[in-house]
This record gives structure tokens, C-alpha cells and sequence, in this order.
């Protein structure tokens, strides 16, 4: 069992997490992820990490309420255990990889989409304090979904924050913010964009136009997490990777994305089912696509 | 008594055990058991123990079930093996130990795996267990993956005195005994969590939620005062053959499709992982991990077909399952072979397309070499694909440890004596040096291993 140091409620359905987990802790490196199992009847869920300590031994997360398995896990308090807790997998961050005089010349923007927040965090901060100092854009779908931003204005050189409906920061898209970076005479010699699926595929559409290399982190469905499946394929540049050994982080220029959001689609019926049917108990009577019911 | 023929064991019929996950064959009962035993010649140069990759001395336990002294049978068999329950039931028989018996000439071999698995039953019911060790060696070992090459390894050492620590990647131990083989050919509750608890009943320790390679590396194992490293990590990366629309929703490995129904339960309307439950499932492969997906989506609720490029005798699979397989409905396309997956315009699998096959000239293996016929494409109509090809080695712990040798297919290099590896003080066995094999060839290179730390770690006090 894996206990919970800290539980806070992020905003309406996001949460955040540290969790006691020394040998991840001890190993692990931003752009990595964990999967955890909150009982012993519970699924996996892959989470990617948002922050660590090696000192506490401890690993925090950020989740989304998407379906029945993070739904039970955001009713877990301070003081509880979750049943299994599993990694580092995946492989760092490249940018852990360079040398840091190589790295003090980067000119590095990251592009952070709704919870994809969570893992650009330990990204920004792990250059930080290395002295790089990096420009973000956060784009939320309104005010009240923004995650994080006091810590990530820590940590960042520039932050840049927009709503797509304009009640917090620019109003717009990602895509703007990085549009108008760049016409106001910036330069970035990367940009690293971790979000929805859809807005990755629109910052490399743009970035590639840009000519700014670009790195996305991909969640596709995972069951074991280390290679044994392949439920995680993807097809980057023509060939098949699997996201939790080779990525997830890919170059995003080569990353086919609409084929990536298709197999995204594989058990959203059922993942809805078994929320609506887990949140309307004996009134579900359809909605979830699935069922019937609306027939 | 006819001594030519063994005594018939018991299955669940064909077509309720086709809708149901429970135990397909029922196993002997004591009278069943004393009489397929009093078959057996107890020949004194038994050619049975040669055919066991671990070595069971099968004459003497099969002598002790002819006079209904089972514990006896039982005692014998420990000495050998740490997982009779299983190996009674996921052997190869028919290629190892009953392929070498004498009564096999002339009328059926004795049915030694019925007999391993009604001692092993036995005790489990009877509260018979392994015996601990009587002194302890102040060593640690570590032992990666709780697979079968593992548990054996495990096993073995712990009766040695060793102090050894099993690290599983996985949330539950037994590795594929797990995720792998379903639940009506190996029960999980009844058996294998047995099996494993007597394994720990020995003294050893497990860590669970582990991957070595990402949560420890393993040189930090000797840095945490492990004298001795045993590498049995398995099988890899799942295989796809490489042909369109093989991302499509609907093309599953085996792996994920039965890691899902067997480590997840997701065959259990309860469970919360979700599986596919396709209408028509076209499983791709021959072995026995083909006929295991093919079982296990009939048992969901398809018609389910086997596609092998090959004919049936060259089915890898052991006999039992295809037999099995074809009672309970599954239909074998043989002699075919997928060129192409069809797919909606929204990405979902709709059908295979496929080409005829002919057996050409023997290859590099002795089997005769399928060649596709021109022109003979046709469909099979499909929602769900599962590709059962094997696998490639996983990387993990070989690019993360120094020293250690791989071949040019990714294999670590260890010999089948010893589990030696190019590396002081670490060992390997089972599919991770091998490649894809079978349960009991791992058990075998686990036990060869453990007398190969054994040997290292008393050399080393010297």
C-alpha cells in the first residue's frame, strides 16, 4: 500500500495528489510517468508525474475525473493508501539528457493544455533550477478550470495564460499565444506541448509551419505499462512505437495523430458506462451511448 | 485392468464449458489416480525423468501412488519441482516426460501429468506442504520476475537457507501463470495463489509494483547487499506482423487481450477494466497463446477463428489445447495468412483479408515452408483481430545494466547449465534468454540457475 501525504482539490474535476512512494521517487525524472490501482479491484491508470521529492520520498499527481477508476481515487483523503503505485515508466525528458551547457543556450517554450499543466510543471521547474528559465503558455477552457498557476509562476521565465472563452488571460486558443510570441520577436529553438490530443495535433500543425522543432507527450491507453502489451501503439514517422517504453514523449511532427485519436476512442463507451453507471446507479437509463437505454 | 489405454479423466462438456470460465479438465479422483498409476512399469532406466526439464524422479512418486501413500508421491515431487499443480496441468506431456514412456509404444503413455496434478491437488486439499529449510544461509538474492523461471529459482534457493527477495513488475504475482493463461485451463485462486503461497512459505520475500530497469536498477540490488541477481523477467514485446490497418480499434496483441480477462478479470461483467467483446474474432497464431485468446473470446461470447499459415501438424500448440479449442467450437482457417486488416472509415476493424497458403520445401527449422497462392485473396468478416505471434525481448534490463550481454535478437546471453550471464553475480532463465517458450522449459533454467548461485555463492567464501 502506497499512502496519501497530501490530498487538494485543484478545481471542480481535477486533483492533486503526493503520494508515498520511495523507490519512484528516488528514480525518477521529469516526462515520466506511474500507473496506480486505488483498490484491489481497481484498473490501471496511467498518471504522468507532476512533481517529486527525492528527501520525502514522495510523488505527486495530478488527475482528471474521466471514468469510475479516478473517480473512486479523488475520493481518497490525506491519510489513506492506494493499493498499487508503479514506476518511473516511460522514458526522461531529452532535455534531462543534455548537457547543460548545451542546455543554457536553449531558447525553450512549453505549451500546456487543461491538466497537461501537470506534467510541463516538472519540466519547468527541473530547468530552473538548472537556471534555465522557460517560457509557458496555459490554455484552460475557462477561468475556473486552470490548474497550478502560482507554481508554475515560480518557475517560469514568461507565463502566458489563456481561455478559450476569454474570462482569464488572452482570449484563444494556444495556438494564438504561440502565434503571438512569435510576431512580437521571439525565437525558440523548441517547443514542448502536453495536452489534449487535439491541441497537440493544432501546435504542431502551426509549429511545423514555424519551423520550430517540437516534442508532445502522448497518453494513449496502457495496461501493463512496460511493454507487454502494445496497447499504447502509435505510429510516429511511419513506424510503430509503443508510448510507455519509447515515449511518451515523440517528435511531433512525425507523430500521426489522427490515427492516435481514433485508437483514444476504443473503450470511451465503455470508460463512460461505468461512470454514469457507477454516478446514476439504478436511474441510468442511457446517455452513455452504450447502453441502449436511449433507443 | 487395460493396460494399453489410461484411465479417462473428466472434463466439463464441451458446449456448457464453451460459456463458462471454470476448469475445463476435472482431474482424477483416488481411485482414478491408484489405477492409471498400477500401469506404470517403474522401469529403472526411466526415460520419463530424461524428458522433465526439472527432473522429477517420476517411477518413485507414481511407485508410492500405487499404494495410495500420496504425501509420499507428494514428497517427491517437491524435491523437484516448486510448481506441480501447474506443470500437472500446462505441460507439453506429450513432448516431454509421456513422450518417452515405454507404454507409449504400444498403447497410450502412462498420464504422468494427471497424476502430478491429482498429488499436487492433493496436498493443497489436504494441507500438505512444502518443507521449510532446516538452516539458513545469511544471504540475500534477488530474484526479478515471479513467473514460473522465477518462483522456481525462488524456490529452490529458499530450500538451499538463501534469503531471497522475488521484485514483480506487475501488481500480483505469477507472471504469466497470471496475465497469461486463463482461468478455465488454470485457475488463479485455487491454484496458482496457492502454489505462489507456498513458494513464500519457504521464506521468501516479495516485492510487489517493482520494475527493475525503472524502480531499481541492478547494481543498486548489490548496493542493497544482494549477493546474487536471478534475471527471469520473460517474454517482451508483443509482435505484429506489419500490414495495414493493423492500428485500427479492434487489433489487440494476445497479451493485452488476456492480461485484460486474466490479471484485470475483465471477463467478469463486475470487473472495471474494459475488454472488447466482439461478435467475430479472428485470432492470428498457432500456438498455445492463440488457442488461449481463441478460448477465451468464445467463452465471451464470439465465433472465433483461428487463422495459422501453416497446416495442423505443424500447430505449435500442445495437442490438448487444439483438441479442447476445436470441441468447444473454435473454427481453424489453416493454410492462411493475413495480408491485409479492412477498417470503417472511423477506424474500427470490419474484416481480414487473407491469401491461401501452400506447404513448400522445409526451412531452416524443419518445417515445411508456407508460400502464398496468387490470386487466392479472400475476406473473413471480423470486429475484433487479436495477433498471437510471439514476442521480442524487452529492453528494459538490458539497457539499464552494464556488463550484460545480449544476442542479436535481444535475448540475454546466459548458459543453460549454470543461468550464467556475461556479468558477475547476475543469472538468467526463461523467455527472457530463450524467447518465447513454454511454462516448464523456464521452470527448468530456474532451477538450473539456482544451483549455478548456489555453486557461485559458496565459491565465493572460499
Amino acid at each position: 500500500m502506497y499512502k496519501i501525504i497530501r490530498d487538494e482539490k485543484l478545481t471542480d474535476n481535477i486533483y492533486l495528489m503526493e503520494i508515498e512512494a520511495p523507490r519512484v521517487a528516488k528514480n525518477c525524472l521529469p516526462g515520466q510517468f506511474i500507473i496506480l490501482r486505488s483498490h484491489s479491484k481497481g484498473e490501471r491508470i496511467p498518471l504522468t508525474i507532476c512533481d517529486y521529492s527525492k528527501e520525502r520520498g514522495t510523488v505527486t499527481i495530478v488527475f482528471q475525473i474521466v471514468g469510475a477508476g479516478t473517480e473512486f481515487l479523488a475520493n481518497l483523503k490525506a491519510g489513506d493508501s492506494v493499493q498499487d503505485f508503479v514506476g518511473p515508466l516511460g522514458r526522461p525528458s531529452e532535455l534531462t539528457d543534455m548537457p547543460l551547457s548545451e542546455l543554457k543556450n536553449k531558447k525553450i517554450l512549453f505549451v500546456a493544455g487543461g491538466v497537461g499543466t501537470a506534467p510541463v510543471y516538472p519540466q519547468v521547474k527541473w530547468l530552473n533550477e538548472r537556471g534555465v528559465m522557460a517560457d509557458v503558455i496555459v490554455g484552460s477552457k475557462t477561468k475556473d478550470l486552470l490548474i497550478m498557476e502560482d507554481m508554475m509562476k515560480e518557475v517560469a521565465g514568461g507565463l502566458y495564460i489563456t481561455t478559450d472563452d476569454g474570462s482569464y488571460g488572452d482570449h484563444g486558443m494556444v495556438t494564438n499565444s504561440i502565434q503571438k510570441l512569435v510576431d512580437s520577436g521571439k525565437k525558440y529553438d523548441v517547443c514542448i506541448a502536453i495536452g489534449p490530443m487535439i491541441m497537440m495535433k493544432f501546435v504542431c500543425k502551426l509549429t511545423k509551419e514555424l519551423d520550430m522543432p517540437t516534442v508532445v507527450s502522448l497518453n494513449p491507453i496502457m495496461v501493463d505499462g512496460t511493454g507487454m502489451c502494445g496497447a499504447c501503439r502509435v505510429t510516429v514517422d511511419g513506424e510503430v512505437k509503443f508510448a510507455c517504453v519509447d515515449g511518451p514523449e515523440f517528435d511531433g511532427h512525425k507523430v500521426d495523430f489522427d490515427q492516435a485519436m481514433k485508437r483514444q476512442q476504443l473503450y470511451k463507451t465503455n470508460e463512460g458506462r461505468a461512470f454514469l453507471k457507477a454516478k446514476e446507479g439504478d436511474t441510468h437509463h442511457g446517455g452513455c451511448g452504450n447502453c441502449g437505454g436511449d433507443q | 485392468m487395460d493396460v494399453l489405454n489410461r484411465v479417462p479423466v473428466r472434463e466439463q462438456e464441451p458446449k456448457t464449458r464453451a460459456k463458462n470460465f471454470d476448469e475445463v479438465c476435472l482431474g482424477y479422483n483416488i481411485d482414478e489416480a491408484v489405477e492409471e498409476s498400477k500401469r506404470c512399469i517403474g522401469c529403472k532406466n526411466a526415460k520419463c525423468i530424461e524428458g522433465c526439464p526439472v527432473a522429477i524422479n517420476i517411477p518413485e512418486f507414481i511407485g508410492h501412488l500405487k499404494e495410495g501413500n500420496v504425501k509420499e508421491a507428494f514428497d517427491v515431487i517437491s524435491e523437484s519441482s516448486s510448481l506441480p499443480a501447474v506443470c500437472g496441468r500446462v505441460c507439453p506431456q506429450e513432448s516431454q516426460c509421456e513422450g518417452k514412456c515405454i507404454r507409449g509404444i504400444k498403447g497410450d503413455p502412462i498420464s504422468i501429468g494427471k497424476l502430478e496434478r491429482f498429488t499436487a491437488d492433493w496436498a493443497k486439499q489436504n494441507g500438505v506442504k512444502p518443507q521449510p529449510p532446516k538452516e539458513r544461509i545469511d544471504k540475500k538474492v534477488a530474484v526479478i520476475g515471479s513467473g514460473p523461471a522465477g518462483l522456481t529459482c525462488a524456490g529452490d534457493l529458499a530450500k538451499l537457507g538463501y534469503k531471497v527477495t522475488i521484485f514483480e513488475a506487475l501488481h500480483e504475482p505469477g507472471g504469466v501463470l497470471v496475465y497469461g493463461i486463463p482461468e478455465f485451463r488454470l485457475p488463479k485462486e485455487d491454484i496458482v495463489k496457492k502454489e505462489i503461497e507456498n513458494v513464500l512459505s519457504l521464506g521468501v520475500e516479495l516485492e510487489l509494483n517493482s520494475i527493475v530497469g525503472k524502480s531499481v536498477k541492478i547494481d543498486d540490488l548489490f548496493e542493497e547487499g544482494f549477493e546474487a541477481v536471478f534475471i527471469g523477467s520473460g517474454a517482451g514485446l508483443p509482435k505484429f506482423m506489419g500490414i495495414p490497418g493493423e492500428q485500427a480499434n479492434g487489433v489487440f496483441s494476445a497479451n493485452e487481450y488476456l492480461t485484460r480477462s486474466n490479471l484485470m478479470k475483465a471477463f467478469d461483467e463486475n470487473s472495471t477494466t474494459p475488454i472488447m467483446r466482439g461478435q467475430k474474432v479472428a485470432v492470428v497464431g498457432g500456438g498455445n497463446v492463440a488457442m488461449d485468446a481463441a478460448r477465451t473470446a468464445l467463452r465471451l461470447g464470439a465465433e472465433t477463428h483461428i487463422i495459422y499459415r501453416r497446416s495442423e501438424e505443424e500447430l505449435p500448440a500442445r495437442v490438448e489445447e487444439v483438441h479442447h479449442a476445436k470441441e468447444e467450437g473454435v473454427i481453424f482457417d489453416l493454410l492462411t495468412n493475413p495480408v491485409e486488416i479492412l477498417t470503417t472509415d472511423e477506424g474500427w476493424v470490419k474484416g481480414i483479408r487473407c491469401v491461401k497458403m501452400e506447404l513448400g520445401e522445409p526451412d531452416a527449422s524443419g518445417r515445411r515452408r508456407p508460400q502464398p497462392i496468387e490470386g487466392s485473396e479472400f475476406d473473413i468478416e471480423a470486429d475484433t483481430v487479436i495477433m498471437s505471434l510471439g514476442t521480442s525481448p524487452n529492453p528494459l534490463i538490458s539497457s539499464t545494466t552494464s556488463g550484460l550481454d545480449t544476442n542479436k535478437w535481444g535475448c540475454i546471453v546466459a548458459d543453460e547449465e549454470m543461468g550464467l550471464t556475461s556479468k558477475e553475480g547476475v543469472f538468467a532463465g526463461g523467455d527472457a534468454v530463450t524467447g518465447a517458450a513454454t511454462v516448464i522449459l523456464a521452470m527448468g533454467a530456474g532451477k538450473a540457475a539456482a544451483k549455478g548461485i548456489h555453486e557461485y555463492l559458496q565459491g565465493k567464501d572460499k
